[in-house]
């Protein structure tokens, strides 16, 4: 077996290489309810980070992943890009359009809630973190991976309601309400 | 009628977990000589995440402009960059050598004189009008990749007093799963600021970090041209279970 290479920081200047593939819209076209999400990145001294990526990878309206295997899933919605990749801005804001989720498998017999997987790079970072957000519904209760997680600190991976058609979402890296991440 | 317990099986069993690094083979969130991991890295503990088809699948994107012109960082512009002319070429492979074909690397870095044609970018060097420092390329059906570009400079940063990065490549993969994503940095045989360098230095483990560095190669160097060097690219590989063949 060999060794994985080591992951290094993407660095201040990953705009450079990544900007031109960058995508907002995980919803693709002929989405019938898409939901903006909008988002903020703070660092431990609460100050925003502006110097992020964040992506983000979920299902579609029905639980079918886009790709699987590196393959198309054809059961997915035709149109649908299951994926989105968008830097932060001066006030370490970002957002991205998206559907909400269908459920989509556990590793046991267990469906999970609607959520999106959500990987964030930055300067200062030597790997990726790994977190999830989760969209309002009351699957989440019994969701196999939010069991996993505190009870108290539940809530921040969940998404806020704002009119129909928004979700707000802040991630904090770290200190007072620090968002939950995953060793992946 | 295929049950949710039917399918959640056969999903398993189709999609094998990733296996987890060892201890000092991946860097940590915190490392405190990477001044800026101090306050940005999580300080409560990681909460340890099974493998789901949400980890375990993950985009294919970019084909489409992945032109052949993305891959010669040296030929993007009317002339021609200043520099020491390089080919890198090299595989993608996971962890029990089995190539990653068709899959995309993102490719980014400084100029010969160590600055990036980034707005955020001060450093007292020149810029290059024939050099964005900038590609993208897709391995072949053996996982093989290859570009062409000019060997970057080294540059000062602010991370400890007289801080010098060793010259670099930025390098950002997927392969088949979000959980294999990978940004990396490809370094240079024999440069000296790589003792010196807290963020090649953040993997403990030296058989992991000498995959960071590239191997100067005769073979691929084309005479009366541009240097060689050999880079190979390893990601996770996939757990091994009973049901492996």
């Amino acid at each position: 077996m060999m060794l994985a290479t080591p992951s290094q920081t993407v660095g201040p200047y990953f705009r450079l290489g990544l900007d031109e593939l960058n995508q907002s819209d995980v919803a693709g076209v002929g989405a019938h309810s898409p939901i903006l999400v909008q988002g903020q990145v703070l660092d431990g001294a609460a100050e925003p980070i502006p110097d992020c990526v964040i992506e983000v990878w979920q299902a579609d309206e029905n639980g079918e992943y886009a790709f699987i295997n590196g393959k198309p899933n054809e059961k997915a919605r035709a149109g649908f890009a299951g994926f989105a990749r968008v830097p932060t801005d001066i006030d370490g804001r970002f957002q991205f359009r998206t559907v909400k989720p269908g459920r989509v498998p556990y590793i046991d017999a267990r469906m999970q809630a609607p959520h999106a997987l959500i990987m964030i790079g930055m300067r200062g970072l030597l790997k990726f973190l790994m977190t999830r957000l989760y969209f309002p519904d009351p699957s989440s209760a019994e969701d196999p991976v939010l069991l996993l997680v505190d009870a108290a600190r539940r809530p921040g991976l969940i998404g806020v309601r704002e009119g129909e058609n928004e979700l707000r979402w802040q991630v904090r890296t770290q200190g007072p309400g620090e968002t939950v991440f995953f060793d992946y | 009628m295929t049950t949710d317990f039917q399918r959640g099986a056969q999903l398993a069993l189709k999609h094998r977990p990733l296996r987890r690094a060892q201890p000092g083979a991946q860097p940590d969130y915190l490392y405190p000589p990477y001044g800026s991991s101090v306050r940005r890295a999580p300080s409560q503990p990681l909460v340890l995440l099974p493998h789901t088809l949400s980890e375990l699948s993950g985009p294919v994107f970019g084909h489409d402009r992945v032109t052949p012109g993305a891959a010669d960082l040296t030929a993007q512009h009317d002339g021609v960059p200043l520099g020491e002319r390089i080919i890198v070429s090299g595989r993608v492979l996971d962890e029990d050598g089995r190539a990653i074909p068709e899959t995309l690397i993102e490719i980014w870095q400084c100029n010969a004189a160590g600055r990036y044609a980034h707005r955020m970018d001060t450093h007292d060097a020149p810029l290059d009008p024939n050099f964005s420092g900038y590609g993208r390329v897709l391995t072949d059906k053996q996982g093989r990749y290859s570009f062409t570009t000019i060997k970057p400079g080294a540059y000062p940063w602010r991370n400890h007093p007289n801080a010098w990065r060793p010259a670099h490549v930025h390098l950002s993969l997927f392969g088949l799963a979000m959980a294999t994503r990978l940004v990396t940095q490809m370094y240079f045989p024999g440069d000296p600021l790589l003792a010196l360098d807290p963020i090649y230095n953040s993997t403990a483990n030296p058989r992991a970090r000498e995959r960071l560095v590239s191997a100067f190669d005769l073979d691929s160097t084309r005479p009366e041209w541009a240097l060689g060097y050999l880079f190979d690219i390893v990601l996770r590989g996939r757990d091994a279970t009973p049901m492996e063949q």
